[in-house]
């Protein structure tokens, strides 16, 4: 008996080896269901709904991979992982990618050897005060308390920016956004600080939002994007080229609503929308997909702008403009390579 | 004369190995210890085959980088671009702060509540069983969670101190308790004040004096000289002579309220007492039962002997039943202190920068060295469990049973 249980151990000991090696894209298809690491909660993001099910700006795109892939977008396995959990997750192979308010930074992608396959949100870190405090900017907030999620790229930037203003603070470091809140609203913390999408979204669940504003500060840049585990390039390619058939979609007006009669249109004058569409060319099979694969994940929730209307546009409690986040042709930086 | 003669002392053959049972077992337990290496050396060289294939190589290169985050309570000089080895010095001497004041506190509560448990008064009793059952209960990471909260939601924040009319005040204009912790008077030590602290240093080592003498008056004549009311003016009446005789260089500074945060003074985190007070009492609860085993353990008529001599309640339990109980309390009390300091682990629970917090947390994350950090980790927590076992085991040994 305790042998049998020894040789097993080996023997998923060496399996374990095994496995991290195959491509991320058959190991997917093979489950018949995508593996995607989300937030813990983080309404307008990643939160589950009334009924239990994940909404929100990241899982949209988490659906639409699973569209693409599976042709099913609630075949997905959602993962919660909090800042310090999810790379850990992610290198393990516990996730196949990982879509959670993630900065691309240098060291993550070098060092941490991860890649980062594109923006889906320009963010920056900002902070927030009680409006009865009367802070007009962040470099009158000498001597502050600020509440900050520790294991993330926040923390270091707040060091960085309270250091080169010659300032002093007193961090208070907290694990989760939902305790951050509680801290905040008792007054245990003078400033809450993170991404400024992440204070909106916060602002938002507030009793009485108008009493809180974010000062006009972003002292970082904060490019969140989906990832993957570096050296699977097949797999790699598959989110990055999701993510860009969501924002080329809007780019050329390919919306839910006008998808089904552009594909069977097929009109020969607009050659790149029947590229994406797969009515024309063989891009899906370049990356081991269906040609419709990009019309699947259209179909899930719209475009990138109907997504970013949908989950935390101005039109929602989160209320965020576009800003760097519009097209590029419309002023902002989504700027979406060529589907050729 | 004797005429038994030992068997003629065979040579040693290698087919001794197996032949005889003499030698037999040590043979097969070689045989055990090779494989059990052979079969570790490929579960780590498996290890470390994998982490390699994975594009993981073990270093601690990063511990000499600039951490670049802060940290809110510092023991020693740090800032953000101190090195992560720093950083988690840091972490260690304020993992060090809370076990150290938990296990003084959870040993005072415990032994007061595991005494008071064994009371002749019912309520006393019934409450002391409360409070165990209550805290032994339930898990630890609760309350230090509830404490915490409990702390943040009903203190007033700083700025309700401001204004006019503030709706909180100071206690003796010294004391802030706010949810951000409790400021108190810091201490200014000038010049001179060197003279009074070696005075009052001196007058502890007096007052072991007095109690060592006052015993051996007692053992040698019987007389008993009072030792309460001495002890005190021992310990205080030079110190404070000689505080005001240097012109009383000792004041105080007092936090007051300046921008969004009291200033001056000590401040007391909230997340070290949250966790300070949960540690406490709840390892103070296993304690209690600790200290009531080894009361009960006594037998009864070792009360009964002490009564029928004359001595009062109070007395039996300080010289006969406790000294004698230590034996059965001490060895499973070192395991407590051992939980709390391992508990103290929960730390970030309430943003208390303890080792786990920093090596195990920033740094892990920002580092990404999720081994190397958990392997130092755990090096730290198995050193500090082992030096405090071996100082409880020295107590252990100088207070158990002498056999002779």
């Amino acid at each position: 008996m305790k042998k049998t249980l020894l040789l097993s151990a080996f023997a998923a000991a060496g399996m374990a080896a095994g496995a991290a090696s195959a491509g991320t894209l058959d190991d997917v298809k093979a489950r018949g269901k995508l593996n995607c690491g989300t937030n813990t909660g983080l309404v307008g993001f990643a939160a589950p709904d009334a009924n239990g099910e994940w909404q929100g700006f990241d899982v949209a795109l988490c659906r639409a991979i699973a569209a693409a892939v599976l042709d099913d977008p609630n075949a997905i396995e959602f993962v919660s992982t909090t800042g310090k959990t999810r790379f850990t997750a992610l290198a393990s192979g516990e996730i196949d990618v990982l879509v959670r308010n993630t900065t691309w930074t240098f060291s993550r992608d070098a060092d941490l050897k991860f890649e980062f396959t594109g923006v889906n949100y320009y963010d920056g870190q900002g902070f927030m005060v009680p409006k009865d405090l009367g802070v007009s900017s962040a470099k009158e907030l000498d001597g502050a308390t600020v509440c900050i999620q520790t294991g993330t790229t926040t923390e270091l930037n707040l060091a960085d920016f309270f250091r080169a203003n010659n300032i002093s603070y007193e961090p208070v470091p907290i694990e989760t956004n939902a305790e951050g809140q509680q801290q905040y609203l008792a007054g245990a913390c003078d400033v809450y600080t993170t991404d400024a999408s992440g204070l909106a979204a916060t602002r938002a669940t507030f009793e009485d939002p108008d009493a809180h504003v974010l000062l006009p500060e972003i002292i970082s840049k904060e490019p969140l994007g989906p990832l993957v585990r570096h050296g699977d390039n097949e797999w790699g390619d598959v989110v990055r080229w999701t993510l860009n058939a969501l924002i080329s979609a809007e780019e050329l007006g390919i919306t839910s609503a006008n998808l089904a009669s552009l594909v069977e249109a097929a009109d020969p004058s607009t050659p790149e929308i029947n590229r994406i569409l797969g009515t024309e060319g063989t891009l899906g099979e370049m990356i081991g997909l269906d040609p419709d694969w990009a019309a699947r994940a259209i179909a899930v929730g719209g475009n990138y702008g109907e997504i970013f209307a949908k989950n935390i546009g101005e039109e929602t409690p989160i209320g965020l403009a576009r800003g760097l986040n519009a097209q590029w042709t419309d002023g902002g930086l989504l700027y979406s390579p060529p589907f050729r | 004369m004797t005429t038994v003669t030992d068997p003629p002392r065979q040579a040693f053959q290698i087919s001794m190995l197996w032949n005889d049972t003499r030698y037999r077992s040590y043979t097969f337990q070689a045989i055990a210890l090779l494989l059990l290496i052979a079969a570790f050396s490929y579960l780590i060289g498996n290890l470390l085959e994998n982490l390699r294939a994975a594009g993981l190589n073990i270093s601690f290169e990063f511990l000499g980088q600039p951490a670049g985050y802060d940290i809110n309570q510092r023991p020693i000089e740090y800032n953000s671009q101190s090195s992560h080895l720093r950083a988690s010095i840091v972490g260690i001497l304020n993992t060090l702060i809370v076990a150290f004041l938990g296990c003084i506190t959870a040993t005072i509560i415990g032994v007061t509540a595991g005494v008071l448990r064994l009371s002749n008064n019912w309520l006393v009793r019934k409450l002391m069983a409360v409070y165990v059952e209550a805290f032994r209960n339930v898990p630890v990471l609760i309350w230090i969670l509830v404490i915490f909260f409990v702390m943040t939601a009903a203190l007033p924040a700083p700025r309700a101190f401001r204004g006019e009319t503030p709706q909180a005040s100071m206690l003796f204009d010294a004391v802030a308790f706010t949810n951000r912790g409790v400021y108190i008077p810091k201490p200014i030590w000038e010049t001179g004040s060197m003279v009074v602290v070696i005075t009052f240093a001196l007058s502890i080592l007096g007052v072991i004096a007095y109690r060592r003498y006052t015993t051996k008056l007692l053992y040698e004549t019987g007389k008993l000289l009072p030792r309460g009311w001495p002890t005190l003016a021992i310990l205080f009446g030079p110190a404070v002579v000689m505080f005001f005789v240097m012109g009383q260089p000792i004041s105080l500074e007092y936090p007051a309220l300046k921008g969004f945060n009291f200033q001056g003074g000590v401040q007391v985190r909230g997340s070290l007492i949250a966790l300070w007070i949960a540690l406490s009492v709840y390892t103070g609860a296993f304690i209690a039962e600790n200290v009531r085993a080894g009361i009960q353990a006594i037998s009864k008529g070792q009360t009964e002997a002490a009564a029928s001599l004359g001595l009062r309640p109070g007395r039996i339990m300080n010289l006969v039943v406790l000294p004698q109980a230590l034996r059965v309390i001490i060895p499973p009390l070192i395991s407590q202190y051992l939980n709390l300091t391992k508990n103290s682990s929960l730390a970030i629970a309430v943003g208390y920068m303890d080792v786990t917090g920093t090596l195990g947390g920033i740094t892990l994350n920002q580092t990404g060295r999720a081994i190397e950090s958990v392997l130092l980790l755990m090096l730290f927590y198995l050193t500090i469990s082992l030096t405090i076992s071996a100082l409880m085991n020295v107590y252990n040994n100088a207070i158990k049973l002498k056999e002779r």
